[in-house]
């Protein structure tokens, strides 16, 4: 294979955007501050949803933004912010050690490789967007029973959320907000 | 004078509407250029945001300023004259720009450089990008501008030649709304943190928690628009809505249209949602800005203002359909096609003037909700109805429209 197959618009955008994933990838193993770490999980977010994207999968790049950098990362940003005193972030990805990190690290490096190399990588024909109706499609029809009990699943998560919640709530011998709102309006 | 404050929007759209037809059905073709092409598009989007968005944010801030004086029996801003020409002072948003631009960029000793930076920049980003999927008018065919067009013609012409008025027409159109339209949580965020600042962090808190609640109503407060028109696609959402207001999304949808314009109005953070940034308590997660960065959040927050309308005419007000019209006047043969394509982006920018107006009301007639209530409009009462919505929609969908796939 020579050079010039290899630079063709589509090949260049897969770079620049592997690129900021894995930089980005890298901030988030080894900033100095836990902050620094979650902003930098947006360029590793954004980046595989432009992946996506390249891919032709449109709407599984705009879910991606949608869920996890519009959603999921907030959802850390705002436990960062309120666990940690302002401007006294000394939490980092690295003081977990090397002894923890290293065997988990080489366990799924050992995993991917194994899986890039034994997959066929089968090639289809390209320009697969729009996808949004055939995804639909096939969530609510030939998939619906695993995708009705994925979303159970995400349901049980979010009640036992609300347990645990509740109880730490109620073990402090503080009520929970709502009670004490409705005792002082009541 | 109050015919004026009518009369003078009408003309600038008007010229506007021209501008752009001319500028798409004529002179680029006529440059021999390519209406598919990235360039169109670029052009496109500088029109749009140059030429309606920018210059409706900087006269809504002075609109909301007269507003809110006329709603508290002051006068307002009326004097900032240009020589003689003294046009109800509304010169001021020129002399606002201008102050913010020289005034001193002061950044807090202890604040995160970087990242107190990129704060305004994140806040106002998403807004400008959101506008590429917003249609506003059905497109121009070029080389036809004086021929008498049927709908099919258009349509047809549309598909091949390009010349929509929408800078870029995606699939997941609305979708893509959504996806942008949440990263401007990062910009109140990160202003509320890389400050330094105790009321700021908590406005930027509040920013996020608040932001985060109302999204999912609005996404989920439209989703029985899209069953409905069954597309997520802003211009064939238009499309499907017709000459008749009685397929416009808010006959069909009234719920989903409270629904969402209460939800975008809560994204937006303005008061009655104005929890991160209440004056009296925590002035909010911009208290350390000044100068043009805080000038940045203030102009996204009013061209949010214009986004908001601008969406909830598309959905739910037609875009830019006016009842009766066709591409080929309100009878058949009637109009040139340059004539219709004109009064339609008047219509699309009337729907979308008014909206504002009506958000500049709400603004100065609500008082603020506590952060308890807040969530709790949000999530006990808007999130089941936008549930109840689209359950009720699910049901009449399928049963008015057996064919459904």
């Amino acid at each position: 294979m020579d050079l010039s197959t290899l630079i063709t618009p589509g090949t260049l955008f897969f770079f620049m955007l592997a690129a900021v994933t894995l930089v980005s990838a890298l901030g988030v193993a080894l900033a100095p501050n836990i902050l620094y770490s979650a902003f930098s999980l947006l360029g590793t977010l954004g980046g595989v949803a432009g992946l996506y994207l390249l891919l032709g999968a449109d709407f599984v790049g705009i879910v991606q933004v949608l869920v996890y950098v519009g959603g999921i990362l907030v959802l850390i940003l705002f436990a960062v912010l309120l666990t940690n005193k302002l401007g006294e972030l000394k939490l980092n990805n690295l003081s977990t050690g090397l002894m923890v990190g290293a065997p988990a690290a080489v366990a799924l490096l050992a995993l991917i490789v194994k899986g890039v190399t034994t997959t066929a990588w089968p090639l289809t024909e390209e320009a697969t967007a729009p996808t949004t109706a055939r995804l639909g499609d096939s969530f609510l029809r030939e998939h619906l029973l695993p995708f009705e009990l994925v979303s159970l699943v995400l349901l049980m998560a979010l009640v036992g959320a609300m347990v645990i919640a509740r109880r730490a709530a109620k073990e402090e011998g503080r009520s929970v907000p709502e009670e004490s709102h409705d005792r002082l309006v009541g | 004078m109050g015919w004026l404050a009518i009369l003078i929007p009408l003309v600038v759209f008007v010229v506007l509407g021209f501008v752009a037809t001319l500028l798409f059905g004529w002179l680029i073709p006529a440059l021999g250029g390519d209406l598919h092409s990235w360039y169109a598009a670029l052009l496109k989007a500088a029109f749009i945001l140059l030429g309606f968005v920018m210059p409706l944010a900087g006269v809504l801030t002075w609109m909301e300023r007269r507003q809110s004086a006329m709603m508290q029996d002051r006068l307002g801003p009326n004097r900032a004259n240009v020589g003689p020409v003294r046009a109800f002072g509304l010169m001021h948003f020129v002399a606002d720009a201008l102050k913010m631009l020289f005034k001193e960029d002061f950044v807090p000793a202890n604040a995160n450089k970087l990242l107190f930076a990129l704060g305004p920049v994140m806040a106002i980003a998403p807004v400008l990008i959101t506008f590429a999927v917003v249609p506003w008018g059905s497109g121009v065919c070029a080389g036809h501008l004086t021929d008498r067009l049927t709908d099919g013609q258009l349509a047809q012409c549309l598909d091949t030649g390009g010349g929509r008025f929408q800078v870029v027409h995606l699939e997941i159109g609305l979708l893509f709304y959504f996806a942008i339209a949440s990263l401007a949580v990062y910009g109140a965020t990160l202003a509320g943190w890389a400050s330094y600042n105790k009321w700021s962090l908590l406005g930027g808190l509040r920013a996020s928690s608040q932001m985060m609640s109302y999204e999912v109503t609005m996404g989920l407060a439209i989703l029985g628009a899209f069953l409905v028109y069954g597309s997520l696609e802003p211009a064939t959402i238009v499309q499907a809505q017709g000459d008749s207001i009685l397929h416009w999304g808010v006959v069909t949808q009234p719920l989903g249209f409270v629904l969402f314009f209460t939800a975008a109005i809560a994204e937006t953070k303005r008061t009655p949602f104005d929890i991160p940034e209440g004056e009296s308590e925590v002035i909010g997660y911009f208290v350390e800005y000044s100068g043009m960065r805080f000038g940045m959040f203030y102009l996204a927050e009013f061209m949010e203002v214009i986004f908001t309308s601008a969406i909830v005419a598309t959905v739910f007000f037609g875009g830019w359909q006016i009842p009766g019209l066709h591409a080929d006047g309100f009878v058949a043969g009637q109009m040139p096609h340059w004539l219709v394509c004109t009064l339609q982006f008047v219509a699309w920018a009337v729907k979308v003037f008014v909206l504002c107006w009506f958000q500049l009301m709400i603004r100065w007639t609500m008082p603020r909700f506590r952060p308890d209530q807040l969530m709790r409009l949000g999530w006990k009462q808007l999130l089941p109805a936008s549930l109840a919505n689209i359950l009720i929609t699910a049901g009449v969908v399928l049963a008015l429209m057996p064919g459904a796939k």
